[in-house]
C-alpha cells in the first residue's frame, strides 16, 4: 500500500510538473524576468539602442527616481501633473462606478420586476465592448457640436468643447463666482512642481468626459458583482427587519448594504485597481491633452520611453505606479477591516459565496 | 440626454399591453427605463452615424435617421485602407491566444486540481503573485523582453506572451475540483497514464469550463490594445484595436471623419456583440476578470 502509494506519487509529480511548466515558463519569461529587466533599465541610462546588458549602459543608481521625483524640471513636472490628473480620476470615478453599480443591482434584483433580462444585458452590454470602439464613440458623442452638446442645448445651456478644454472644474466653478485668478498664495512651486491652484483644480473638462465613459463602461461589470452577492443573501434576515417595521431605505441601508461590504471591498479594489491603470482611452483619445490634463502616469511612462526615449525614467514612472496601486489597495483593505473586526467570520463566510459565483457560473 | 427618452419608443409601447411590473412602482420601473435608454442609445448613435454622409454626421449627430442612407465609409474602410489586413490579423492572433490558452489553462488547472507534487504550492502562490501584477505596468517590461528574445515585431511576440493567464488557470481548477475522484480512479485502474485520464476522460467532462475560457480569452485578445502597441510596429501586423486608435488620434488622416471612424468601431464591435447575445448568461456569470480602468 505504501509503496503503491509512492509509486504514484512519483508519476504525480513528473506529470505535475510537465503539466505546468509551459505556463510557469510563460509566466516566468514574460512576466517575472522581464519585471526584472525593467528594475535595471531603471537604474540604469539606456537610451533604447542595443541591448540593456551591454558595457556601454551605465549603472546610476535612483537617478531616474529622483529626475521624476525630486529635481526640478519637465519630467518632474509632467510626473507631477499625471499623478493629481490620476488621482482625482480615480477620485470620480471609483465612488460613481460603486455607487452606480450598486443601485443598478438592486433595481434589477427586484423580485417583481419585469424585463429583468433586458436590463441587464442593457447595463452589461458596454461592458464587453472594447475601450477603443468606445473611446472613437466618446470622441464623437463629447465632440463640440456632438450629441451630448446638442441635448444639453435643449435645457438651454452651452455645454463645453469637452476634449478640448483644460479647465479644472473646481475653478469652472470658482469662475461662476468671480474668482479667476488665483490668490498669489497659491501660485508657488507645490510638490513635484505643480502649483498649489493647480493641485486644487480638480479634473479637467475633458477629464471629467473620461471618468463618465469609465463609469458607463465598468458599472456593467461591477453590477454583476453586486447581483450575485445580493442573490446569495438570506432573504430571512430582511424579511425579519421588515417585521420590525424598518422601511425600504433603512433596511437596505442596516441590513443589505452591511450584509454587502465584502463584495463593497472587492468592487473597490479592482476599481482602484484599474482607474490607477488608465491608459487605452488617453492613447486612442486624448494623448494627454489639452494641455496634458489627461496625461496619466501609465500613459506618461509609455511616451517617455517609447517616444522620447527616456527608458529608464519611463520604467521608474511605471515601478512608482505599481507602489501607488499596492499602497492604495492595502490602505482600502486596512479601513475596510478595522472598522468592525467582530464581523470577520460572517464576511469571510459572504466572500466565499461572492467568489463562489462566478467559478459556479463556470460550472453549471 | 434629453432625447435618449424618445429612442426605444416601439419598445415602451409593446411593453405597456402588459401591467408595468406587478409589484414594482411604475416610477421605478420608467426609471430603469430612461436608464437602459442611455445605455443604449450610444451604440444605436454609432450604427445610425456610420451610415450618415460626413456633413450629416456633423450637422445633425443627435437624429436617429440618416437624411442619406450610405454605406460610403464602410466602403472606403475595406476598398481604400489597411482594415481588411486589421481584421486578418485580428482574427489571427484571437484564434491562437484562445486555443492556447485552452489547452495550457486547462493542462495546469488540471495539475493543480489533481496531481500531487513537491511544489504545487509554490506553483499555485506564483499564480497568484502573478495576477496581483497590473499589466500596464508591464508595458516597458515586455517589449524589453519580447525584444530581448528576438520576436518583436511577429506573431510569436503577439501571442506567446498572452497564452498563460492566471484567472484562466483558476477557473479551470476549480472546476475539476468539483468533479468526482472515482471518475478518474476508474481510468487509471484500467491502465490510462495521467495525460490520458486527462485529455480523454476528465476534459471531455470539462466542457462548461471549456467556454468560459474560449468567451473570455476571445473577447480578452480581441479586445487587446497595449501588448501589441509595444510588441509591434509594422502595419502588415496591425490589428483592430492599434488600427482604429492610430485612425482615432488622428496619426492615419485628416479631418473629423465621423461616419469612418464610427463604421471602424461598429465593425471591430461586431463580433464580441455577437458572441455577447449568443452567450449572455455565461458571459455574465464570469466577468470577474474583465474589468476595465
Amino acid at each position: 500500500m505504501h509503496r503503491r502509494r509512492h509509486r504514484l506519487l512519483g508519476k504525480d509529480a513528473a506529470a505535475g510538473w510537465l503539466f505546468t511548466l509551459p505556463v510557469i515558463v510563460i509566466l516566468g519569461l514574460f512576466l517575472v524576468v522581464p519585471v526584472l529587466m525593467a528594475l535595471w533599465v531603471s537604474l540604469s541610462d539606456w537610451t533604447g539602442r542595443g541591448s540593456p546588458f551591454s558595457s556601454q549602459v551605465g549603472f546610476v543608481g535612483l537617478r531616474n527616481y529622483s529626475a521624476i521625483l525630486s529635481e526640478p524640471g519637465l519630467a518632474q513636472r509632467d510626473f507631477g501633473l499625471a499623478l493629481r490628473n490620476n488621482l482625482y480620476y480615480v477620485l470620480a470615478v471609483v465612488p460613481l462606478q460603486t455607487v452606480v453599480a450598486l443601485l443598478l443591482a438592486v433595481a434589477v434584483n427586484q423580485r417583481a420586476l419585469r424585463g429583468k433580462g433586458f436590463f441587464r444585458t442593457a447595463f452589461y452590454f458596454p461592458s464587453v465592448t472594447s475601450a477603443v470602439a468606445i473611446t472613437v464613440l466618446w470622441l464623437f458623442l463629447f465632440n463640440d457640436n456632438g450629441v451630448v452638446n446638442k441635448a444639453i442645448s435643449f435645457i438651454g445651456l452651452n455645454g463645453p468643447n469637452w476634449f478640448q478644454d483644460p479647465r479644472g472644474v473646481v475653478h469652472v466653478l470658482l469662475s461662476w463666482f468671480g474668482v479667476d485668478s488665483p490668490p498669489a498664495a497659491l501660485t508657488q512651486r507645490g510638490p513635484l512642481g505643480v502649483t498649489p491652484w493647480e493641485w486644487l483644480a480638480g479634473p479637467s473638462v475633458a477629464m471629467s468626459a473620461l471618468v463618465l465613459m469609465a463609469v458607463f463602461t465598468t458599472s456593467g461589470t461591477f453590477m454583476l458583482l453586486f447581483l450575485a452577492a445580493l442573490q446569495a443573501l438570506d432573504p430571512e434576515v430582511e424579511e425579519a427587519a421588515m417585521m420590525d417595521g424598518a422601511g425600504a431605505v433603512q433596511r437596505f441601508l442596516r441590513v443589505t448594504l452591511p450584509q454587502l461590504r465584502p463584495t463593497l471591498f472587492t468592487v473597490l479594489t479592482l476599481g482602484l485597481i484599474g482607474t490607477w491603470q488608465v491608459f487605452d482611452q488617453i492613447y486612442t483619445g486624448t494623448q494627454g491633452g489639452p494641455s496634458k490634463t489627461t496625461l496619466t502616469p501609465a500613459y506618461l511612462s509609455y511616451t517617455s520611453a517609447f517616444e522620447s526615449q527616456r527608458w529608464g525614467q519611463g520604467a521608474a514612472i511605471s515601478f512608482i505606479l505599481f507602489a501607488i496601486i499596492v499602497i492604495f489597495t492595502v490602505l482600502q483593505r486596512l479601513a475596510l477591516v478595522e472598522r468592525d473586526p467582530a464581523s470577520r467570520s460572517r464576511r469571510r463566510r459572504a466572500a466565499a459565496a461572492t467568489h463562489a459565483a462566478p467559478a459556479e457560473g463556470s460550472v453549471r | 440626454m434629453s432625447t435618449a427618452v424618445s429612442t426605444p419608443a416601439p419598445a415602451a409601447g409593446r411593453r405597456h399591453r402588459v401591467p408595468a411590473g406587478r409589484g414594482v412602482a411604475p416610477v421605478l420601473w420608467i426609471l430603469l427605463f430612461l436608464v437602459a435608454a442611455i445605455y443604449i442609445f450610444p451604440f444605436l448613435v454609432q450604427v445610425v452615424t456610420s451610415f450618415k454622409t460626413e456633413p450629416d454626421a456633423a450637422s445633425n449627430p443627435l437624429s436617429l435617421v440618416p437624411e442619406t442612407w450610405t454605406g460610403a465609409a464602410y466602403q472606403r474602410l475595406f476598398a481604400n485602407s489597411d482594415f481588411p489586413t486589421w481584421i486578418r490579423n485580428s482574427f489571427v492572433v484571437t484564434l491562437i491566444v484562445t486555443l492556447g490558452r485552452v489547452f495550457l489553462n486547462s493542462l495546469a488547472g488540471y495539475a493543480l486540481a489533481r496531481l500531487d507534487f513537491r511544489g504545487r504550492g509554490a506553483v499555485f502562490a506564483l499564480l497568484i503573485a502573478v495576477m496581483a501584477v497590473p499589466g500596464v505596468v508591464l508595458l516597458i517590461p515586455k517589449f524589453l523582453v519580447v525584444n530581448t528574445l528576438g520576436i518583436y515585431d511577429s506573431f510569436a511576440g503577439m501571442t506567446v506572451p498572452l497564452l498563460a493567464d492566471a484567472a484562466g488557470i483558476f477557473i479551470m481548477k476549480n472546476f475539476f475540483e468539483s468533479i468526482p475522484r472515482s471518475v478518474e480512479e476508474q481510468a487509471r485502474i484500467d491502465g490510462a497514464g495521467t495525460f490520458r485520464t486527462f485529455w480523454s476522460i476528465v476534459l471531455p467532462m470539462a466542457t462548461p469550463a471549456l467556454m468560459t475560457i474560449i468567451i473570455l480569452s476571445f473577447q480578452g485578445s480581441w479586445n487587446e490594445l497595449n501588448h501589441f502597441i509595444v510588441s509591434t510596429q509594422s502595419p502588415e501586423l496591425t490589428t483592430l484595436t492599434k488600427g482604429v486608435a492610430q485612425l482615432a488620434s488622428g496619426q492615419l488622416s485628416q479631418g473629423s471623419q465621423y461616419p469612418l471612424k464610427l463604421a471602424a468601431a461598429t465593425l471591430m464591435t461586431l463580433p464580441v456583440a455577437v458572441v455577447f447575445l449568443i452567450f449572455q448568461r455565461r458571459i455574465m456569470n464570469t466577468s470577474l476578470g474583465a474589468v476595465k480602468g
